[in-house]
C-alpha cells in the first residue's frame, strides 16, 4: 500500500461520501464538490490541494453517471453551446489550479468557506 | 454582447473549480439561462456537460500536481448514483424548504469548521 492510501476499513467513509454527494447533487443541484472537499479535509486530513484535486476526478465520473442516468438528458444539452462555453471553462479551470499551487493550502480553506457561506444564504433566501 | 458576458462567466466558474475542486456549475447555469436564454432545464443539462470538460481538464492538470488520489475519486464518484436515489427518496418525505434549511446549516458548519481547522493548522 503507497504512502497515506486509504486503509481498507476507511472504505466506508469513501463510500459515505460518495453517497452524500450523490444525495446533495440530487436535491439541491449544487455539485458534489461541496461535500466531497470538506469531508476530505475532515475525515481524511487530506490537505486542500489533495482534496480539491481528488474532488475534480470525482466530479468527472459523478457528471457522466448524472448525465447517463438522465437518459442523455432528453436532448436538452445545447452541444454546441456547452462545447463553446467549455473553452473560457477550461481555460478557467488551467489558470484556478495553477494559481492554486501558489498561494497557502489555509488560503482555499478560507475562499471553499466563502462559497459554503454563499450556497448557504442563496439557500435561505430561496 | 450577452455571449461574451456568459464566456467570462465561464471563466470564472472554471477558475472558481480549479481553486476550490468544484464542478463550476453554481456559474455555469446562470450563464447559460440569464445570457444565452436556455430553459433551466435546458441550462442544468447543458451545465452538466461543461462540468465534465472542467473537472476532466482540472483533474488532469491536478494529476500533474499531484493532487489526485484516484482509487479514491473513483470510489466516490461510482457511489454517487446511490446517493441521488437517497436524495429522491429524502426528496419524497421531507419538505423541500427544510431539506434547504438543513443544508444551509450544515454548509454553515462546515464553512467555521474549514476556518476553523485553516486557523490552527500549523
Amino acid at each position: 500500500m503507497p504512502a497515506g492510501a486509504t486503509p481498507d476499513h476507511a472504505i466506508w467513509k469513501l463510500a459515505a461520501i460518495g453517497t452524500l454527494a450523490g444525495a446533495f447533487s440530487g436535491l439541491f443541484g449544487v455539485g458534489g464538490g461541496t461535500i466531497i472537499v470538506p469531508l476530505l479535509i475532515f475525515w481524511f486530513a487530506y490537505g486542500e490541494r489533495l482534496a480539491t484535486g481528488t474532488s475534480l476526478a470525482a466530479i468527472v465520473l459523478i457528471g457522466l453517471l448524472g448525465a447517463i442516468a438522465q437518459g442523455g438528458l432528453y436532448g436538452n444539452v445545447h452541444v454546441g453551446t456547452g462545447l463553446l462555453l467549455s473553452i473560457p471553462a477550461a481555460l478557467g479551470v488551467v489558470i484556478g489550479t495553477a494559481i492554486q499551487q501558489r498561494i497557502p493550502q489555509r488560503a482555499v480553506s478560507y475562499l471553499f468557506a466563502l462559497l459554503l457561506v454563499a450556497i448557504a444564504v442563496e439557500l435561505i433566501l430561496s | 454582447m450577452s455571449e461574451l458576458a456568459a464566456a467570462l462567466i465561464c471563466l470564472a466558474g472554471g477558475m472558481t473549480g480549479g481553486l476550490v475542486g468544484v464542478g463550476g456549475g453554481v456559474l455555469f447555469v446562470p450563464a447559460l439561462t440569464v445570457f444565452i436564454g436556455l430553459s433551466q432545464v435546458e441550462g442544468e443539462a447543458t451545465s452538466l456537460l461543461m462540468i465534465v470538460i472542467v473537472a476532466l481538464v482540472g483533474s488532469y492538470r491536478q494529476h500533474g500536481y499531484g493532487n489526485v488520489r484516484v482509487r479514491e475519486a473513483l470510489i466516490i464518484g461510482a457511489l454517487s448514483p446511490l446517493g441521488v436515489l437517497v436524495g429522491v427518496a429524502l426528496a419524497n418525505h421531507i419538505s423541500e424548504r427544510v431539506l434547504q434549511l438543513s443544508f444551509a446549516a450544515l454548509a454553515l458548519f462546515m464553512a467555521a469548521q474549514l476556518v476553523r481547522r485553516a486557523r490552527t493548522a500549523p
